[in-house]
């Protein structure tokens, strides 16, 4: 019995080392850029943090399958300096059947943010090659911005149209009774001055007509 | 050269100078004059600095050898444009009339060059709103976070982004899809694009409010139309300088290649933009001036303005140089980045293993281990000078290269709400010179009653235009832009400019010039003044003028199309005009150019028809109703005191 278990303890990792490989049927890659996300605050890649990797893993698959998934199912292969790395998931019943690729892929799309959370990393630095992330629309407002703009500029042009042009109006106006008023003075003084010297009605009439011929001749 | 050709009659057509005299001293209040000298300088100051100055100057100046073409710029400057200028400051002010008024003042033969000037003016001032039209629409846009053309929509079924987009770039597609949205052929009409027939509609109320009353109310927008673009050139200075790769800009845009100054493409370009840039021939100028007081000393500010104008295009060159020296260097780090990237994920090393510093001998060594691989993967070549040459001119430079520049710095809306309002202040203060141009000589024909107050003359300016302009809201808008760009703005000016020179110079008279600038200004003008305007500058402008007109003649004309379906898409490809657009071209071009000969044909015949009778009932009328006007002015003095 003990040799047995022995036996089995040995040949699993065997196996699953067999079937983690790059390129595995089941397997997915993964490539991290740590320094190019955090700069000066990347942390060096260790066992621990693969550690951590396999366990937030191991959540995804529960998330999702709701089956005791545990650190030990996520088999990892082919660490590579660049920081990428091949993995396959074991069942948790089962530890010699894989996990189907789609539903692997399923559970990390499920749970890609709290992935990329763990590491503090996003979807362009942490690729799960074969995975596409799915992209957010661009947010549109009910109303576009620019009309909003729009309206304003044209509400503030029509008002200054319309002042304008009231302005203008307003000011002819104002020109009109003055040159009346100008006009009517001038009469008024050419009869005031000429009624005191000769004081007839005449000269009043010779004025009038006098002012009326100056209207022909304007042309 | 003392030719003179007859001219008999000028003197009872223009005001003498005792007459000058007298309308100054009682400021006869007909005509409209300008608050100050400020608004004046202003005003000609933002007609002159357009956005030529922006967006075709700095290309010139990097195609055409660099720090180079500040020579034959400069010298064409001043012995083509300084010249022209102080002409028409001069005509203007001394005959007190706009441009058709003028040229009737001088001979009434030579009316058709202010018709000739009308039309342009209205022509060019029809598809320069547009470009406005343009730039508000991208205003609008610029007031949000992130900005329109920073991202890409998603396709159909949202697995990626959209074709159009992702082969060409957001800039790219924003530009010709979303703003345009463009067709394929300058036939294929398409439809009104609505947001396009706002934004014109905006554009032309906008600037009706500005003209609304002629000189009254533009004089008061100039002082911020004309100001605001060199603060913000400032700003974008300090903020270009301070970005990385700027001084790589100004570098490439001013190193010196001598050779060029042997091509005599150089040259040309050069008097096309000194010529361009000064907005002559379009009858503006002459009408600003005309509202000067007499004694005003339009040669001081010819110089003055000339000087301004070249000072803006070198420094706003500097400044969008700086800004595409900054996208460049931004690009070809991208280039690298990704190159470094695709290496690094190939063969597995670590991060910062490979660096810019040390990348060409990763590569080499790579290629030399394993070629295939480094084959298969498709590195591209990231060339900086690549990069910056591609500061493409016009439409392009604004509206993709400068403001891809823009969504890669910081802060992006702000920047893009500088840089609209600048070009929105740079161009408004153009058309205000246009328009000018439009119904001064509106009035002057008298082809409207004139009673009618000057806002009916510019609002109907104003909607005929709009009205018109509604052809560039079409897909296939901007084909058609850049028709009009190229026939209609560039050798009917050539032509009415020189008409203008000869009219002066040999038809008026330069003696008779001479005496009446000497009567303005106190002294008469220098040697400098009497060769350019006798030979120098007719000289230069009939050369650019025949070059002009070979170039285009000889070569079929193409114009440039966005085509998906095209092999080189992104690169937009060259297709010829259909055979019908060669009646447009000559409509555009030719029209304006026959006014001259054929107004004063039409007025030979007119004369020789009814000859005899007319001219002495004209005669007569004249001098008794000009006794009896000079009567009531007495009678008016008198009863004021």
């Amino acid at each position: 019995m003990l040799e047995r278990v022995i036996l089995l303890l040995c040949v699993l990792p065997v196996l699953a080392a067999q079937n983690c490989r790059p390129n595995a049927p089941e397997g997915h890659k993964v490539r991290l850029s740590i320094k190019t996300a955090l700069g000066d605050e990347a942390y060096d890649w260790n066992e621990n943090e693969l550690f951590l990797f396999q366990s937030t893993m191991a959540y995804a698959m529960r998330r999702l399958k709701g089956q005791q998934f545990t650190v030990s199912n996520i088999v990892v292969c082919n660490e590579t300096p660049r920081v990428s790395f091949w993995f396959v998931v074991t069942s948790p019943q089962d530890p010699s059947q894989l996990v189907p690729k789609g539903e692997v892929e399923e559970a990390v799309r499920k749970s890609r943010n709290r992935i990329n959370q763990a590491f503090m990393l996003s979807d362009s630095t942490l690729e799960f090659i074969g995975i596409l992330p799915t992209l957010a629309a661009p947010v549109e407002p009910p109303t576009p911005t620019w009309l909003i703009v729009f309206g304003v500029v044209m509400g503030l042009v029509v008002a200054g149209i319309f002042i304008l042009l009231m302005l203008s109006s307003v000011q002819k106006k104002r020109k009109k009774n003055k040159i009346a008023d100008e006009e009517e003075e001038d009469e008024d003084e050419g009869t005031r001055v000429q009624t005191p010297e000769n004081g007839s009605t005449r000269v009043d009439y010779y004025n009038n007509s006098f002012a009326d011929d100056e209207r022909f001749t304007h042309m | 050269m003392k030719l003179k050709l007859p001219n008999p009659g000028v003197d009872d057509r223009i005001p003498s100078h005792k007459d000058l005299e007298r309308m100054e001293k009682e400021e006869a209040g007909d005509r409209p004059k300008w608050d100050n000298k400020v608004q004046y300088l202003l005003t000609c100051v933002g007609f002159c600095v357009g956005l030529g100055n922006v967006w075709r100057f700095p290309y010139l100046c990097q195609s055409h050898g660099g720090g180079a073409f500040m020579i034959p710029f400069l010298i064409l400057l001043v012995l083509e444009g300084i010249p022209l200028l102080h002409l028409e400051f001069a005509i203007g002010q001394r005959l007190r009339k706009g441009s058709v008024g003028v040229w009737r003042s001088i001979n009434p033969y030579l009316t058709g060059v202010g018709i000739a000037s009308l039309l342009v003016s209205f022509l060019v001032g029809l598809y320069y709103n547009t470009i406005m039209a343009w730039i508000m629409w991208y205003l609008f846009n610029s007031f949000q976070n992130p900005l329109p053309w920073s991202q890409c929509p998603l396709n159909a079924n949202r697995t990626g982004l959209l074709e159009e987009c992702e082969r060409s770039s957001t800039v790219d597609y924003f530009w010709y899809r979303e703003t345009l949205n463009t067709s394929t052929a300058i036939e294929e009409a398409g439809g009104l694009q609505w947001w396009m027939v706002l934004s014109l509609v905006a554009a032309w109320t906008l600037l009706y409010v500005c003209c609304i009353r002629g000189i009254e109310t533009t004089g008061k927008a100039v002082y911020v139309t004309s100001t605001l673009p060199y603060v913000v050139l400032t700003i974008f200075l300090i903020r270009g300088l301070t970005l990385k790769g700027s001084t790589d800009g100004i570098k490439y845009l001013f190193t010196p290649d001598v050779k060029e100054l042997m091509n005599p493409t150089t040259w040309l370009d050069a008097g096309a933009q000194v010529f361009y840039s000064f907005s002559l021939a379009f009858g503006g100028l002459i009408s600003f001036s005309s509202y000067n007081s007499v004694h005003n000393n339009c040669e001081m500010d010819a110089v003055l303005i000339s000087i301004i104008n070249g000072c803006t295009s070198v420094y706003s060159a500097t400044v969008i140089y700086s800004i595409i020296g900054f996208r460049a260097t931004e690009k070809f780090d991208e280039c690298t980045g990704n190159n470094i990237l695709k290496l690094m994920n190939t063969f597995n090393y670590p991060e910062d293993n490979i660096t810019e510093s040390n990348y060409n001998e990763v590569l080499t060594h790579l290629n030399q281990t394993s070629p295939d691989i480094i084959q298969g993967l498709n590195l591209q070549t990231c060339d900086l000078q690549f990069f910056l040459s591609q500061g493409v001119e016009g439409t392009g430079l604004a509206f993709i290269v400068f403001t891809e520049a823009i969504i890669k710095m910081p802060v992006s809306p702000l920047w893009a709400v500088l840089f609209f309002i600048m070009l929105f202040c740079l161009g408004l203060s153009t058309m205000f010179g246009s328009i000018e141009g439009v119904v001064a000589p509106l009035q002057e024909l008298r082809v409207l009653p004139k009673t009618w107050p000057k806002e009916v003359f510019t609002g109907i300016t104003c909607f005929i235009s709009l009205g018109l302009g509604l052809i560039f809201a079409l897909q296939s808008g901007s084909y058609w832009l850049a028709l009009f760009d190229n026939f209609a703005g560039s050798i009917p000016l050539l032509v009415i400019a020189l008409c203008e020179m000869i009219s002066v110079i040999y038809i008026y008279g330069v003696d008779r010039f001479n005496k009446d600038i000497e009567f303005m200004i106190g002294h008469k003008p220098n040697i400098f003044w009497q060769v350019t305007w006798r030979v120098v500058s007719p000289v230069i402008m009939i050369f650019i003028l025949v070059f002009y007109f070979v170039t285009e003649v000889t070569e079929a004309p193409t114009y440039l199309v966005w085509d998906q379906k095209s092999e080189n898409f992104p690169t937009l490809e060259e297709r010829a005009y259909p055979s019908w657009i060669y009646a447009i071209i000559v409509i555009l071009a030719g029209i304006p150019c026959l006014c001259i000969p054929f107004y004063a044909l039409f007025k030979l015949i007119q004369n020789k028809c009814c000859k005899k009778k007319k001219d002495y009932r004209d005669d007569t009328l004249d001098t008794i109703t000009s006794k009896i006007k000079m009567n009531e002015q007495k009678f008016k003095t008198q009863h004021s005191l």
